[in-house]
């Protein structure tokens, strides 16, 4: 992969109370890639991405955007980068005073003041893009987890953003839910030609959707490369995790997913 | 020394709170000049705050100056004529009955109810969606509920001292054998517009010391449901008192000061 830099994480370090939670952190995501932040339940991934789109302030280190440190700028610039970015949040984050048509709405209404029919048509183009035309009506607690986690990336890409973060997508869905939602959001980016980091812990899903992995374990990167060189890799500490990764899949899972 | 560490930590949060509801008044402040396009959500807090509130102010307003038109009555009976009961009823319900109580029972609904909605939405990562989308929340839910709350507490004020002193004047002629037309010259004597209109300036900086607790507490929410019920009796406890504090100041100040 060999395009220019568009993030540019550098000595992370975050610290809740006495829990250390990252401990120098340095990433790098290509423009046009889909980076997977792979790694266990509690190990920091989730804090990372915050990191990257201004939600958390680190102990120490910086979030190079296009060049530029998110946490020196101003509440209106930083609003202002925050437009290149859509996330899709673990547990989606719909707000559930709204319809789903709301929801995917709202970026459109607040930050370029559409309305009518051009938001109408808006909607249900992003509606159909994740498979739930004509939902626009209900309201977040009348659908189901995997479609929330739909319309939320129906939100998250509703304005073309130009970097889609993907907290842990698939966590909470079975296993023919997730496999829809990876194949969402291999289509998703194939569609929109945007730069992506999938945060996960499903070894399946980083090897399906990813061109590029980084292991986290206990709030350091123990591995940065392409999915190939990751199961090629002699790490113990990667070893480690893919040899439980495995465990928890099935011999058919594991194959599909290229375990082999 | 444990109670000195305790009443230590008391201190540095209570002037964590105290900073903290500061930078949330400033950045909604700040947020007004982007009103137009906030003019929707206001109207619908408005609706919210007041005209939803409305019941339990008309309740509380009748029986408030019922009661003291009885409490007058009795207290007074040796001292003074009937013919100034109105005087006394009036004036107690538009500065202090009036203005006070309708916040003490909005501190209670409304302070609640926006600190558990924006508390909920935070333990839930609303607001972090909000925020990723480059929406500021402090311009789309805590400015429209402050601006509300600062519109429909001298109003609903209004109301509540028209129906405290109707009240009053009811049971005064049923009850303790005055009549309507004394209880009206009452009112008449020594009747200042300033009364009136010092308990309407008391009811804007109380509206706006409810929005801004039920605010500040919803924003600072953790940890789920339990986070989500200490913001609402935070918010709660905090409205109340500051009403009662700041209503001494306010009384100082307008009636002691300004109006003497």
């Amino acid at each position: 992969m060999s395009g220019r830099t568009l993030i540019d994480v550098r000595d992370l370090w975050k610290s809740f109370g006495d829990n250390q939670v990252l401990k120098g952190i340095s990433l790098e995501l290509i423009e046009g890639e889909t980076l997977v932040v792979l790694g266990p339940s509690g190990c920091g991934k989730s804090v990372l991405l915050k990191h990257i789109i201004g939600l958390l302030v680190p102990d120490r280190g910086e979030v190079l955007f296009c060049g530029r440190n998110i946490f020196d700028m101003s509440v209106k610039e930083l609003g202002e980068a925050r437009q290149h970015f859509g996330m899709v949040f673990q547990g989606a984050a719909l707000f559930d005073s709204m319809t789903v048509g709301e929801n995917i709405g709202l970026p459109a209404v607040e930050r370029k003041g559409m309305r009518g029919q051009e938001l109408e048509t808006l909607i249900e183009d992003k509606l159909r893009l994740v498979g739930l035309e004509g939902l626009s009506g209900l309201r977040p607690s009348e659908i189901s987890g995997g479609m929330k986690k739909r319309v939320a990336l129906a939100r998250a890409i509703a304005l073309n953003p130009d970097i889609i973060l993907y907290d842990e997508p698939t966590t909470g869905l079975d296993p023919i839910m997730a496999e829809q939602i990876n194949e969402l959001i291999r289509d998703t980016q194939n569609k929109l030609s945007a730069t992506s980091i999938v945060v996960t812990h499903d070894l399946h899903s980083a090897c399906f959707i990813g061109d590029r992995v980084a292991l986290v374990e206990s709030g350091r990167i123990e591995f940065v490369g392409s999915t190939d060189e990751l199961m090629d890799t002699e790490d113990k500490a990667v070893r480690n995790f893919i040899a439980r990764g495995r465990a928890n899949l099935g011999p058919r899972e594991s194959d599909r997913a290229g375990l082999h | 020394m444990d109670f000195f560490a305790r009443i230590g930590q008391s201190a540095i949060n209570m002037f964590g709170v105290v900073g903290a509801s500061g930078i949330v008044f400033w950045r909604a402040l700040i947020s007004l000049r982007r009103l137009p396009r906030s003019t929707k959500l206001v109207v619908e807090q408005m609706q919210r705050i007041g005209i939803e509130s409305l019941p339990l102010v008309v309740v509380t307003s009748i029986f408030t100056g019922a009661v003291a038109s009885v409490q007058v009555s009795y207290q007074l009976k040796a001292y003074l004529p009937k013919a100034y009961l109105g005087t006394a009823i009036f004036k107690s319900v538009v500065i202090e009955l009036g203005p006070v109580l309708t916040a003490l029972v909005l501190g209670g609904r409304v302070g609640a109810s926006i600190a558990a909605e924006l508390g909920t939405m935070r333990v839930t990562e609303q607001i972090d969606a909000m925020e990723a989308m480059a929406i500021d929340p402090h311009r789309y839910l805590v400015m429209p509920r402050m601006l509300a709350a600062l519109i429909m507490l001298p109003i609903l004020t209004i109301i509540a001292d028209t129906l405290g002193v109707g009240g009053g004047y009811v049971v005064s002629n049923v009850a303790l054998d005055v009549s309507g037309k004394v209880f009206v010259d009452g009112m008449r004597t020594l009747f200042y517009a300033g009364d009136v209109l010092g308990g309407l300036v008391k009811a804007c900086v109380f509206g706006l010391i409810i929005a801004l607790m039920g605010c500040t507490a919803g924003l600072a929410a953790r940890g789920g449901a339990v986070g989500v019920g200490r913001a609402a009796t935070r918010a709660v406890v905090a409205s109340c008192v500051l009403i009662l504090v700041s209503d001494y100041v306010l009384t100082t100040l307008i009636y002691g000061i300004i109006f003497s």
